[in-house]
């Protein structure tokens, strides 16, 4: 196998911290906000996860690539990270099904990333510091530059972003499925969910982030989803108000991720951005209706602030059990409810499959 | 369900001695199970009939048992103490297997004796091969297609229904005992035979052999409302064919997609809620089909294992812990993490550097010993070591071994004999990762590779880029060597004596070393948290790699280092961590901060709370200096590591650090046959005469000299490796040029064999001043037999008082003589009312342990506080508790090497070691033992 050249990148932070490291993929210039992820298993499905859209990712596993990349792993049709850092960078892989190198992958997408990171060190930063945005070149290596560049990114806060990954068009899928009828608000929308309710025989139409309640209901869907996305709630007043329109029709709701807090903004709730957030595949989530436990697959810097709910009408039926926050709500009186994590996982654990069928169940 | 209040007191089960497949990590496993329950305020009971153990302590458990594990015993506690459960998930299959008699006869529920962290159908399930087959089955979980046989026909009409390969695997075993794979049809009989024979049961299940595949291990935790959690995924370097206590393992899983693990993860969940209702530990095998993904359920047992002490110290989950209090009532989301202290138990861990465990074969030991790995373990030991690649964690590895080599390979010491290599890549034995690495040094292709070994091509390839480095590292010399390169060799794991040995000419390891140092080429210390760094926390377990930050705060109290024992082998076990967590407390209650430094995952001295600080690396003269420099220790414990530990001192003393206790001068007196025996003449202690050859005809001239039956040995050597006893000429020069084949460049020595004598030892404990002899045992066996095979009785039973008195004399000369501080075993031969001194060991010995337990006196932390000069003997008011006797009987694992006769000779070959009291020289095993005392004397 070919020796592959090592050529320096840099890593810059918006504080004005800076790691030296190797480049990976394209050679060239990305910005993004950083946040890291501690799953083991499942890169390509985190690096096509479109809630990651304009983050820059820190993987905390020490080998990334080992097993190459597949056409089954995506989550969406192509990478959504605007970087990766890392440390160990498979330039070889091993797997049966794989197709190509996550090396090959990273330059056919174009992705700019860095490798030989101290990418301990970096996570223990960012936990300390909070969330913040970061710039990595392998193009500009005056780190003087660089440290300009980077302030000139704009800030996570008050970012809309589900618009720049959703559909352009609607459409249908599962149209020989026997049930029920669901309409799919696309904010932004992992593969998989779709194949969980697929699986569940439902009959399926995606609609793009900014589709009115009118427009979706024009199909008669026996129900609603809201699914995961990147960005702010708090920017995107338009899913705000759909949602709003489908709970006054009192028509079933389950939502995910972004789903969840835009389905919280739309009955009255707040939300806030995290210092850091949850990225990993391990998260411990109790169901407070049933008292069981579940591990999750979560990626969120956003979530639900826990005021007001009484007034709101809402009720919260999962928590998370490290930091206690909001990790899944229901309306009262409406077949509505939704989770902060990823039910559908891929990556992560399928404890919460569950909750795909709880929904099918509130169509009847 | 919070913690259930009706259980005030628990008795906890032991594994019992040492042997191959049962080793210390259930010391490990119960001695955090017992300070768990004992922190929950729960009055815990504890019965092992293995004295070297910590579980064993009053420190773990409030009453210690040390008594055979037998239902008698049990009724016996069960007698004496009101007890409400029994926890005997912690034993290994030895306590399951007890546990599971004692409820057949109806002990447990005459005394009102709750089962707790197992279900007794569970076990049964689980280990009845038919009964899980069936199960999988009803569960739509794939299993190799098999058969069960009861018989010897019933045997062979299956074999010939599954057809070769195959795999024949007895019901009830331990280890793998008695199964094995079956390649032809002529091989079958035999193997079957065995299988049956092994089998309490007699039964075996014969089935289809995936050979090739690859193997995974899930260690899991369940709580009582059925929450479940996966601690650890553990990947085999080894595929299918070889007992996953002899393969190489690694966490996390390198080379496993999400989609296949998490198909796993519900396999393993579906499996768990089947077999039964319980909550604790348990561990699922699995293995994968490379071309397909396919997974097939190997084995599934309901309790802490030797993969779950692994999977503790891989993650810092400490699992033992976690899975007691879930046996108390607890839930896991109930309980919080111990290691961050601020988030859930209830979690899955993610570790963000990766770990390697080598296990460490003892064949040497067992002559004419099939040294092929396979479906039975051999391995007596492990070492496990951590870094922030494969490459760095698998050369780690090496190091920690203690075989000798510097890493794998390009030390000096590989292979260049192809037909040998591959016959070692096909045949694996002990040495086949260094086989893989010299085949891919010679340029054998990992295409190549791969197809003999059905090893993973990713790690096949990151081993081959090791080679890749190794040739551009050749091209410079000490002077030119660049930075970057020196960082990257670095970083892939080389120590600095491999690469001395790469740059050539007389490059030497402390050239390299100073080298780096004048670049800033330093290790960093990296936490192991559970939470890749998600979280803060202030568990300080380290290891060390070479990336950015440092993490490991260097304190300014006063501080000393403890030498592990490193991997467990026959001559160094378990007694030498009893010795090291002793060390540590005492340390600590000396006001010092106590820091750990070892690399066997079994033990407890490496628990993530027993030192104040841990740093899980090689016991490796790098490693540890590179360490003493940034800690800065007031010194060293050398003295409780057994000779692992002590080897490195002479090293310590160069450098001018402070060794803790008796001098590294004095130490090597009693090391040095020539001066020791100078030292004995002085003293006027007798001594059989002896001589150091460095020939065959010098051997020669000394045995004429001292007389025969003379005992040849190679100097320096640990439990007796490649002693003999000869008794002419022609044997004497077979078994010297033997000797200076194996280990060229070591001298040998001679010494006159008292045939006939008895044998007895003394350990003492010395200040400078006084002399406390902490005990002194006579063998029941003659001379002739390694000390730690024979049967040895505390106090003698047979020796006059004028030879004790003696002993005793002569112990308390050469303790002062020797400038003892701390530590000293003196070996004695008594023949003809005449005392000999054999040899002296200045440090912890293999029965300090025993003397602790059968005495009831805290000896190591005794002899810590006076080597640390914190205390003298006179401080101290020693009340010695025995009633009649202890004996420490070996224990054997002859049974793991059916070609091998149970020999004993000056080579120690026991792999564990039991306790028992006795009343009187009238006691039945007593007189039994003594009438066989010569039995197994090999000629």
């Amino acid at each position: 196998m070919a020796q592959i050249a090592k050529l320096p990148s840099i890593l810059v932070l918006e504080d004005g911290t800076v790691f030296h490291g190797t480049s990976i993929g394209k050679i060239g210039t990305t910005t993004g906000e950083i946040c890291f992820n501690t799953g083991l298993t499942g890169y390509q499905e985190i690096f096509t996860d479109p809630s990651y859209f304009g983050q820059i990712l820190v993987a905390t596993v020490d080998h990334i690539g080992n097993y190459g990349i597949s056409d089954e792993d995506i989550e969406s049709n192509s990478i959504k990270i605007a970087g990766l850092v890392c440390k160990n960078f498979a330039h070889f892989y091993s797997r049966t099904k794989a197709k190509a190198s996550i090396h090959e992958y990273f330059t056919e997408q174009n992705l700019v990333g860095i490798a030989d990171v101290d990418t301990r060190q970096l996570v223990r930063h960012i936990r300390q510091r909070g969330a913040m945005n970061a710039i990595i070149s392998s193009e500009i290596l005056d780190v003087e530059e660089l440290k300009k560049k980077v302030k000139e990114i704009p800030s996570m806060q008050g970012m809309e972003l589900s618009s720049k990954v959703t559909t352009q068009e609607a459409y249908e899928v599962g149209m020989d499925n026997p049930g029920k009828k669901v309409a799919v608000l696309d904010l932004g929308l992992k593969q998989n969910i779709l194949r969980c309710l697929l699986d569940r025989g439902l009959r399926l139409k995606v609609f793009p982030a900014k589709t009115s309640y009118q427009e979706m209901a024009a199909w008669n869907p026996d129900g609603y989803m809201l699914t995961n996305g990147p960005g702010d709630p708090a920017s995107m007043p338009y899913a705000v108000d759909t949602v709003k329109d489908i709970l006054a029709n009192k028509v079933p709701v389950f939502g995910i991720c972004m789903g969840n807090q835009i389905l919280g903004r739309a009955c009255g709730l707040d939300t806030f951005k995290m210092f850091n957030g949850h990225r990993g595949l391990n998260h411990p989530v109790k169901n407070l209706l049933t008292g069981r436990c579940e591990i999750t697959s979560q990626n969120h810097g956003f979530a639900i602030k826990n005021e007001g709910l009484e007034a709101a009408g809402v009720e919260v039926t999962h928590v998370h059990l490290n930091d206690n926050t909001i990790a899944g709500i229901r309306v009262k009186n409406q077949k509505a409810f939704s989770v902060q994590y990823h039910p559908e996982s891929n990556p992560g654990p399928h404890d919460s499959r569950y909750l795909f069928d709880d929904f099918v169940q509130s169509l009847n | 369900m919070p913690k259930d209040k009706s259980l005030r007191s628990v008795l906890i089960i032991g594994s019992g001695p040492i042997i191959i497949g049962q080793a210390c990590e259930f010391d490990y496993s119960g001695s955090q199970a017992a300070r768990a329950l004992r922190a929950e305020g729960i009055e815990v009971s504890l019965i092992n009939s293995n004295p070297a153990t910590i579980m064993t302590d009053p420190v773990t458990a409030d009453h210690v048992y040390l008594l055979p594990l037998t239902p008698a015993s049990i009724e016996q506690i069960l007698q004496e103490r009101q007890i409400d459960a029994v926890l005997p998930t912690m034993g290994g299959q030895t306590a399951l297997n007890l546990c599971i008699d004692v409820d057949e006869l109806g002990i447990w529920e005459k005394y009102g004796v709750r089962i707790i962290g197992v279900d007794i159908h569970a076990i049964e399930t689980t280990e009845n091969r038919e009964k899980f087959r069936q199960l999988m089955i009803e569960l739509g979980i794939v299993v190799a297609p098999s058969k069960i046989a009861n018989s010897f026909l019933e045997g062979k009409e299956a074999s010939q229904e599954i057809g070769f390969p195959l795999v024949i695997r007895p019901s009830y075993t331990l280890g793998g005992t008695g199964g094995g794979f079956v390649h032809r049809k002529e091989e079958f009989d035999e193997a079957l035979k065995r299988g049956l024979e092994a089998s309490p049961t007699h039964e075996v299940l014969v089935e289809k052999a995936v050979l090739g595949w690859k193997e995974f291990e899930l260690e899991l935790l369940r709580d009582n409302k059925d929450d479940i959690a996966v601690i650890c995924t553990i990947e085999n370097f080894d595929p299918m064919g070889i007992h996953t206590g002899d393969s190489i393992t690694v966490a996390p899983a390198m080379t496993l997609s999400d989609t296949c693990f998490q198909e796993m993860r519900n396999q393993s969940f579906r499996m768990l809620r089947a077999i039964g209702k319980f909550a604790g530990g348990c561990n699922v095998q699995f293995s994968v089909d490379p071309a397909t993904e396919q997974i097939i359920a190997i084995e599934i047992n309901p309790r802490v294992s030797r993969s779950s002490a692994l999977a503790s110290k891989a993650t810092g989950y400490p699992i033992a812990k976690i899975a007691a209090l879930l046996a108390i009532g607890y839930n896991l989301d109930e309980l919080t993490n111990p290691i961050t202290k601020t988030t859930s138990a209830f979690f899955e861990p993610t570790i963000d550097y990766v770990i390697v465990k080598i296990p460490r074969w003892n064949f040497d030991k067992f002559q004419g010993a099939d040294h092929t790995l396979g479906l039975q373990m051999k391995s007596v030991g492990e070492v496990m070591s951590i870094g922030r690649s494969f490459q760095e964690a698998i050369q780690k590895a090496c190091q920690s071994l203690e075989t000798g080599r510097a890493g794998l390979g390009a030390d000096g010491k590989q292979t260049r004999n192809l037909d040998l290599i591959l016959d070692g890549l096909e045949h694996a034995s002990s040495d086949r990762i260094f086989h893989i690495k010299d085949a891919l040094a010679l340029g054998v292709p990992v295409s190549s590779v791969q197809k003999i070994t059905h090893i993973d091509r990713w790690f096949l390839l990151q081993l081959q880029d090791l080679v890749k480095t190794e040739t551009e590292i050749r091209r410079f010399n000490v002077a030119n060597l660049p930075k970057e390169l020196i960082v990257e060799a670095k970083q892939k794991g080389f120590s600095d004596l491999q690469i001395a040995h790469l740059l050539g000419g007389d490059t030497t390891e402390d050239q390299v070393y100073a080298k780096r140092k004048e670049l800033g080429v330093n290790r960093v210390y990296k936490m192991v948290d559970t939470c890749a760094a998600e979280f803060p926390s202030d568990t300080n377990y380290f290891y060390s790699t070479f990336d950015g930050e440092n993490e490991s705060i260097v304190t300014d109290k006063k501080k000393i280092i403890v030498l592990g024992s490193g991997p467990n082998r026959i001559g160094q076990g378990i007694e030498f961590d009893y010795s090291c967590v002793h060390g540590l407390l005492a340390a600590k209650e000396s006001g010092y901060e106590a820091i750990m430094v070892n690399c066997n995952p079994e033990t407890v001295s490496t628990d993530f709370d027993t030192a104040d600080k841990l740093y899980f690396e090689p016991v490796f003269w790098e490693h540890l200096y590179e360490l003493i420099e940034m800690e800065k220790p007031e010194g060293v414990i050398v003295q409780l590591g057994g000779q692992t530990a002590l080897k490195l001192a002479e090293k310590l003393h160069e450098r001018g650090i402070n060794i803790i206790g008796t001098s590294f001068q004095d130490m090597d007196v009693a090391e040095d046959r020539g001066r020791f025996s100078d030292l004995l003449k002085s003293l006027d202690i007798p001594y059989p005469l002896y001589g150091v050859a460095e020939t065959a005809d010098e051997a020669l001239e000394i045995a004429h000299k001292v007389g025969y039956p003379v005992l040849v040995r190679p100097s320096y050597v640990l439990g007796g490796q490649g002693m003999k006893i000869v008794i002419n000429d022609e044997d004497l020069e077979r078994a010297v040029v033997d000797l200076m084949g194996a280990m060229p460049g070591n001298r040998v020595l001679i010494d006159h064999f008292l045939d006939r004598a008895e044998e007895a030892e003394s350990d003492s404990i010395c200040d400078g001043e006084d002399v406390h002899i902490i005990g002194m045992m006579e063998h029941i066996e003659p001379a002739g037999i390694h000390s730690g095979d024979s049967s040895a009785v505390l106090p003698p039973f047979s020796l006059p008082d004028s030879v004790q008195d003696r002993m005793r004399e002569y112990t308390k000369r050469l303790a002062l003589a020797l400038n003892i501080r701390g530590l000293l075993n003196i070996q004695f031969a008594i023949k003809d009312q005449k005392v000999y001194v054999i040899e002296a060991n200045p440090r912890a010995s293999r029965t300090v342990p025993f003397i602790c337990k059968a005495y009831g006196v805290p000896y190591v932390n005794i002899a810590t506080k006076v080597m640390l000069g914190v205390n003298k003997l006179k401080d101290f008011t020693i009340e010695e508790k025995l009633e009649g006797y202890a004996i420490k009987q070996p224990v054997f694992s002859f049974n793991k090497f059916p070609k091998v006769n149970k020999e004993l000779g000056p080579e120690m070959k026991s792999t564990g070691e039991a306790i028992l009291f006795i009343k009187d020289l009238q006691d039945k095993v007593f007189r039994e033992l003594y009438k066989e005392k010569s039995m197994y004397l090999s000629k």
